[in-house]
């Protein structure tokens, strides 16, 4: 056996002299330091429900997600935050694989749900455990119960009697903050709410199968501040019952409820971070200029 | 007194009357007043007269007495046969059409695939509403008269299928109501936002219960509103009527089975009942016409008003 040739040496960069990333492409946190990142400090005592894992989604040839590696835990408000178009609802979507209603979405890497790969569950269990609120408030044309029962209903495989379906009803209704407004109404039309109660209505939907992650996507951009103050206090008390993942334009909203902060930039993750660290300390060049505009 | 003023609104509106419009907008304008106002007169002279003429001539007894045969108007009887088979006729066309039509505007908007084959649907059902009902009458007539048919009519005394029942009529029947079923339920699914579909997948629904559940109850009102263009057409329908229900003016029943019996055999409706007694038909017995034409074009409005309340107020639950 010939003796092995010595490797070169691993030239290594003395952090403090190495060159300023100029280039905006290059200004990512590679792969590596993602997913050190992920163990974010402070955290790793959490359960965590879901593990996104070189994650990468495109449109067609359209990239839309580029390698993003992020973990959803327990008991914690991840936000998602990055200008228009960069890939965050479609992350957020990809989690309870809404994203396949699109014909053209094609999707590598990896989503778990408790350690099991989200493509091995049935969708229609699977977003049942991930369910999701969306941007503008959907509520079903029929009534606040039926809206709420409707979520619960063919779960069973005999059909639940009104009668079984309303301390369930109720029990969501009470979750979103919204029992008290609505209690007495249940058969009113779900139309006829204002649109912060239907928010709220869509909330408690979603509450109602007993989800262990709560997707939402920019739940207050359609709202009136009022509104979303509500809902962000909702936010805050719902953490500790489920997983929580937000995308959100507003900066404060993201400061506000947000316990980690995901910044993406163009389909790439480019920080993660607890909310102090992102907002005061960010590492990536991009991750400054972005959140600079408004706490520099 | 001008420079003391402080200057309030410095263009104001000039008055807009029609006065001040140049000369071929007020020619436009009147003119489509003018059409407007004609057929308001047309409308409210065709149902002055129907009443002057109907209530002339209706009375209960009419529509409680069944045509007998007489060789003047006051031995014919009335038209209970003729208002009942109108119903029968209806309720028959209907109750196939609205399965029909709203799972293929179902699958038209929620599937659609493939493509070529929903467009090819989409074609056919638009050739059928633009078929006038003579010609479907007598394809039906061509159609039924097949032996396999035989169980949805009659057999004749030398073995032929007759093909004429109530069953072949609103078979055919129910291809005028099709289409309006067809487009006005394609219309309201087209109209439900995709995000209340995306709201119910996100719930882990299927794609059958989004269907069933969410989409079918909101489109219902259109549903109800095709619905009632197309009871409309099938009650006002001739052609369909005289070729394949037959012209027995009492409802003949085939066999003994309560409703197939009735089903099976040969009546007549309002309409072919104001054909065969107007003028142009042989019963020549006009004030019959009048009164049966009265009578069919109150059921037609009350039925139209009835699904508009029904329509608003499956509404009213939702919205």
């Amino acid at each position: 056996m010939n003796s092995p040739t010595p490797l070169p040496p691993i030239k290594r960069i003395d952090p403090s002299r190495a060159p300023k990333v100029v280039d905006p492409r290059h200004d990512t946190l590679g792969a590596a330091d993602a997913i050190a990142a992920a163990v974010a400090p402070g955290s790793s005592n959490r359960v965590e429900r879901m593990r996104i894992d070189d994650l990468s989604i495109a449109y067609g040839t359209k990239p839309a997600v580029r390698n993003v590696t992020l973990p959803v835990r327990e008991g914690e408000v991840l936000a998602l935050i990055g200008p228009s178009g960069c890939g965050k609802t479609t992350l957020l979507r990809s989690l309870n694989r809404l994203t396949e209603l699109t014909d053209t979405a094609v999707a590598t890497g990896s989503i778990t749900l408790n350690g099991d790969d989200i493509h091995a569950l049935e969708a229609t269990d699977l977003r049942r455990r991930v369910s999701m609120v969306f941007q503008q408030p959907n509520p079903f044309p029929m009534s606040i119960f039926d809206n709420v029962a409707y979520a619960i209903r063919e779960q069973a495989a005999r059909r639940p009697s009104k009668s079984a379906l309303a301390p369930l009803v109720r029990e969501a209704l009470e979750d979103a903050g919204l029992w008290d407004e609505v209690g007495d109404n249940l058969d009113h039309p779900a139309l006829r709410l204002s649109g912060g109660q239907q928010q709220r209505l869509c909330i408690a939907r979603a509450l109602a199968s007993k989800p262990e992650v709560l997707l939402m996507d920019e739940p207050c951009s359609a709202l009136d501040p009022k509104s979303t103050e509500i809902i962000e206090e909702l936010i805050t008390r719902l953490r500790e019952k489920v997983a929580i993942v937000i995308v959100t334009h507003n900066l404060q909203q993201a400061h506000r409820v947000g316990d980690n902060v995901a910044f993406m930039y163009l389909g790439e993750l480019v920080e993660y971070g607890t909310v102090e660290q992102v907002f005061n300390a960010p590492r990536a060049e991009r991750t400054q200029n972005y959140v600079g505009g408004v706490f520099g | 007194m001008s420079t003391s003023t402080q200057p309030k609104v410095v263009h104001r509106r000039g008055k807009d009357t029609v006065k001040s419009w140049p000369l071929p907008d007020r020619i436009a304008y009147f003119s489509c007043w003018a059409v407007g106002i004609g057929l308001c007169l047309v409308a409210a002279g065709l149902i002055l007269f129907m009443l002057n003429k109907g209530l002339q001539y209706v009375s209960l007894d009419l529509i409680f007495s069944n045509p007998a045969v007489g060789s003047d108007q006051s031995q014919t009887g009335g038209f209970l046969a003729p208002l009942l088979g109108t119903v029968i006729l209806t309720l028959v066309g209907t109750i196939i059409a609205i399965p029909l039509g709203v799972a293929t505007a179902i699958w038209i908007v929620e599937y659609g695939r493939p493509t070529r084959l929903a467009r090819a649907v989409e074609s056919g059902i638009e050739v059928v509403a633009g078929t006038p009902s003579i010609v479907l009458g007598i394809f039906g007539l061509l159609l039924f008269s097949n032996g396999i048919f035989s169980f949805m009519s009659f057999r004749a005394l030398g073995g032929a299928v007759a093909g004429r029942s109530f069953l072949t009529a609103g078979a055919m029947m129910s291809l005028i109501a099709l289409p309006l079923i067809f487009t006005s339920t394609r219309e309201a699914l087209q109209q439900v936002p995709a995000q209340v579909r995306e709201a119910s997948y996100a719930l882990g629904k299927t794609k059958w219960s989004t269907i069933r559940k969410v989409l079918i109850p909101t489109a219902r009102p259109g549903i109800l509103t095709g619905t009632a263009l197309g009871m409309g057409r099938i009650a006002g329908d001739t052609a369909i009527v005289v070729i394949l229900l037959g012209a027995t003016m009492q409802i003949e029943k085939v066999g003994s089975a309560p409703i197939v019996s009735t089903l099976r055999g040969t009546g007549s409706t309002l309409t072919s009942y104001v054909y065969n007694n107007s003028p142009a038909g042989e019963g020549n017995a006009p004030q019959k016409a009048y009164a049966a034409a009265f009578v069919l074009l109150l059921l037609v409005l009350a039925l139209n008003f009835g699904i508009d309340i029904l329509s608003r107020r499956s509404k009213k639950e939702i919205v």
